[in-house]
């Protein structure tokens, strides 16, 4: 994606400078930009360790599988196919909490197994199943409790506050997801 | 306002309590299992690095050679429409396709209109809100070859824009 995007941008941008005469500034924004992206990665470099550190601890402990149990109800509602003893289950239920607590090197083999045992029966092996339409959709949302990629971000740019919008992003992200769910539901009739 | 203040500030250190106390109750290495962890962090950083190079590049020339205002411009009639900030529509557009980018850009919107303005706490938001739509669809079908997706897209998409409708709107009665 990235590989046609990019050189379009670029080609785009020094075609326009060269008309408008803007060649100068785009000349500096060059060098600036190289600056720039050093500068953030070693001030976001310190969060994301910290942040990685007490994940790592976190995916050490049965933590996860205990929380997974407490998603019963929404599980009911949002897998009305899948029984609850059935091993997908607990993959499903374990790669929404390992989401929530942004431990994404977890969440994604998870989450990949699971679509691997949901594929196994599903009858039309070419076509997503209605659990499968619903798992992708809950894991293309973000239900990360601590957003540690933007706080860090707001850290490096000497915010007042990098945390202060993190209930916000709570609130978004149910609307989202709500928004999702309820499309699907209706998309599935 | 403060509530909401207080509530974000409160649940960082409180994640953290919980995990290193659930890590000692279970007897586990704790601060070794944690410099395990911190040592990865240095691997994401390394790995975003060549990235974010080549994204702020692409950005900044976009931004400097003002086609990036151009282009603003011709589609502002339906932004405006929405209510929808101008300043974040390049956040907008990226987020669903491309993390990295989506992360560049962002940092470029809240560098340039300030990280504690409006502007600013709505990306930050809009970032913590949503995902990699596209990416993620990709990987989680291709691992079982499938190819017919029905409706996914729209709806994550769907998901994706009341996402971020939401943060404007929650910024805008905040502030």
């Amino acid at each position: 994606m990235l590989n046609k995007i990019w050189p379009f941008f670029i080609i785009f941008s020094f075609v326009y400078a060269i008309f408008n005469g803007n060649l100068d500034s785009v000349n500096q924004s060059i060098f600036d930009s190289a600056e720039d992206a050093v500068n953030l990665c070693i001030t976001f470099l310190g969060t994301i360790c910290l942040w990685n550190g007490i994940m790592q601890i976190a995916s050490t402990t049965t933590f996860v599988n205990k929380l997974s149990k407490l998603l019963k109800p929404i599980m009911k509602f949002l897998f009305p196919d899948i029984n609850e003893n059935d091993k997908v289950y607990n993959e499903i239920s374990m790669n929404i909490i390992a989401n929530v607590f942004g431990l994404g090197n977890a969440a994604t083999p998870l989450g990949l197994k699971a679509m691997k045992s949901m594929q196994e029966q599903n009858k039309d092996k070419d076509t997503l199943s209605n659990s499968m339409a619903m798992f992708i959709l809950i894991n293309t949302a973000s239900l990360q409790l601590i957003p540690t990629t933007v706080i860090a971000i707001r850290n490096s740019l000497g915010s007042n506050n990098p945390t202060g919008f993190i209930i916000p992003v709570w609130i978004s992200s149910i609307c989202a997801l709500t928004a999702g769910v309820i499309s699907a539901k209706i998309f599935m009739k | 306002m403060k509530i909401i203040n207080y509530l974000s500030n409160v649940a960082i250190p409180f994640v953290i309590l919980i995990i290193i106390i659930y890590g000692m109750i279970e007897k586990n290495k704790v601060f070794d299992t944690f410099c395990e962890g911190a040592k990865e962090g240095t691997k994401i950083v390394y790995n975003i690095f060549p990235t974010l190079i080549g994204i702020f590049l692409a950005i900044g020339v976009l931004r400097s050679s003002g086609i990036l205002d151009a282009f603003l411009n011709i589609i502002k009639p339906i932004v405006n429409f929405l209510g929808i900030p101008m300043q974040i529509m390049p956040l907008a557009l990226l987020r669903p396709i491309s993390g990295s980018a989506a992360t560049a850009v962002a940092t470029d919107i809240m560098k340039n209109y300030g990280v504690d303005s409006n502007i600013g706490l709505i990306t930050s938001t809009i970032m913590g809100a949503t995902e990699t739509t596209l990416y993620t669809i990709a990987i989680y079908t291709s691992v079982v070859g499938i190819k017919k997706t029905r409706f996914v897209l729209a709806s994550a998409l769907i998901a994706d824009f009341v996402g971020m409708i939401t943060a404007v709107v929650i910024w805008r009665i905040m502030s």
